[in-house]
């Protein structure tokens, strides 16, 4: 146990392949990441299937998906009004990858030996890979439907000229910084936790390894510290995953309507 | 920071599990379960304002007869009491005509005898006089010997009675 006094927190959002060998920076490697979005997908596919029964009065099952339909159905359609109908699986998909990969992370699956929980959001490189996926919609949308006239998005409309003049580039920026922004928002809210969980829980058992009386308190006390930083964690997941899908419509609705 | 001393080495393989995550969630759940999801949805909507409507149908349908019933209910109670109004007068006219009727009777009955009455008393008077005049002839002939005819007396008794 004195080896593990050493540990590192860092060490869970490692990714290393799947049935051990070396990491070959080749597409198709099947590591533990990609092994826990399979898991994100199976679990959203079968959870949302429950709400495939249709019937007109509800089980609980499929009042749980049609809830939460309307919540993300709510997000595109105040967000960016009746055209967000047609943004809808997009941001539904972005949110469902986001809320079940940070919440099946805070799942205490290691209580399985030798089963790690892994945060998919943890990892930029998934993280931006939705934002830029975001981004692209917003660019698409907004030079298809408008045009270069889209680049007046930088421009605040009604204002003088040197303020125009002034504004603009700022505005530009601030528009440059979004897709960073919306990506790096879960990533690193994921970090930290976890990365507080995994440091309060060697607590735990440090305190209990240390045998004493003061060590057993201590494990207590950072016993009940992590169920509610755990709580924290599922709700930090659950925010995360709608502040992305509100900045996106967001960001699509600057895109449609412009101002 | 693993994520970034591995992204070398795992860049590829985390972009290709997750763009085809992300394929799947999108076409499957997206595209595929989204819409029967909101037809599901738009479906008991239209059942349930469907269903307000013919409960209101049916609530309109109740108070319209209602009103019927009550107006009918209303249209006997005035009819009612029409006739009630209409047979006490008939009675109340009936009834002051036989009081008429009667009270005439009465007053005719009143008129006969007070006339019998009248031709009684003539009578008695008469009868009277002439007993009155036939005593004072002969209350006369015993004190003073001299008869009186019938007329002086029975003018004499016209006299005294007239004075009495």
């Amino acid at each position: 146990m004195a080896a593990e006094a050493k540990m590192d927190p860092m060490a869970q959002f490692s990714i290393s392949p799947i049935g051990g060998g070396e990491l070959t920076g080749t597409p198709f490697q099947f590591t533990n990441s990609a092994m826990w979005m399979i898991v994100v997908l199976a679990v959203i596919i079968a959870f949302m299937w429950g709400g495939t029964k249709r019937q007109i009065v509800p089980g609980r099952w499929q009042a749980a998906v049609e809830g939460l339909f309307g919540f993300v159905g709510d997000i595109a359609k105040q967000g960016i009004g009746p055209e967000g109908r047609r943004y809808l699986p997009w941001i539904f998909t972005a949110f469902m990858f986001i809320l079940a990969s940070n919440w099946l992370s805070a799942m205490p699956v290691a209580v399985v030996p030798g089963v790690h929980p892994f945060a998919v959001t943890g990892q930029f490189s998934v993280t931006g890979v939705l934002s830029i996926l975001s981004f692209a919609i917003v660019l698409a949308v907004g030079f298809w439907k408008h045009g270069l006239h889209f680049l007046s998005l930088f421009v605040p409309s009604g204002a003088p000229l040197p303020v125009k003049m002034f504004v603009a580039p700022i505005e530009f920026v601030s528009f440059l910084v979004r897709p960073f922004s919306l990506g790096l928002r879960p990533f690193v809210a994921m970090f930290a936790g976890h990365v507080l969980l995994e440091v309060f829980g060697n607590f735990v058992i440090q305190g209990l390894n240390a045998g004493s009386a003061l060590g057993w308190g201590i494990s207590a006390l950072c016993f009940i510290f992590l169920i509610f930083v755990n709580a924290l964690e599922l709700l930090v997941g659950g925010i995360q995953a709608y502040v992305f899908a509100l900045l996106t419509a967001l960001y699509i609705n600057d895109a449609v309507n412009l101002h | 920071m693993p994520q970034i001393s591995q992204l070398a080495l795992v860049y590829q393989s985390q972009w290709f599990w997750l763009v085809l995550t992300l394929a799947v969630i999108f076409f499957v759940v997206g595209r595929g379960i989204l819409p029967k999801v909101e037809a599901t949805i738009d479906a008991r909507d239209a059942k349930i304002a469907a269903d307000l409507d013919e409960a209101q149908r049916f609530q309109d349908e109740a108070e319209a007869s209602e009103e019927a019933w009550r107006r009918q209910l209303n249209n006997a109670r005035a009819d009612a009491q029409a006739v009630t109004a209409k047979a006490k007068q008939k009675a109340q006219a009936d009834l002051e005509k036989k009081l008429a009727k009667a009270d005439k009777d009465v007053a005719d009955k009143i008129a006969a005898a007070e006339a019998e009455l009248d031709a009684a008393r003539k009578a008695a008077l008469t009868e009277l006089e002439a007993v009155a005049s036939e005593a004072t002839q002969d209350i006369v002939v015993k004190l003073t010997g001299t008869k009186v005819s019938q007329a002086e007396a029975r003018a004499a008794v016209a006299g005294a009675l007239a004075n009495a």
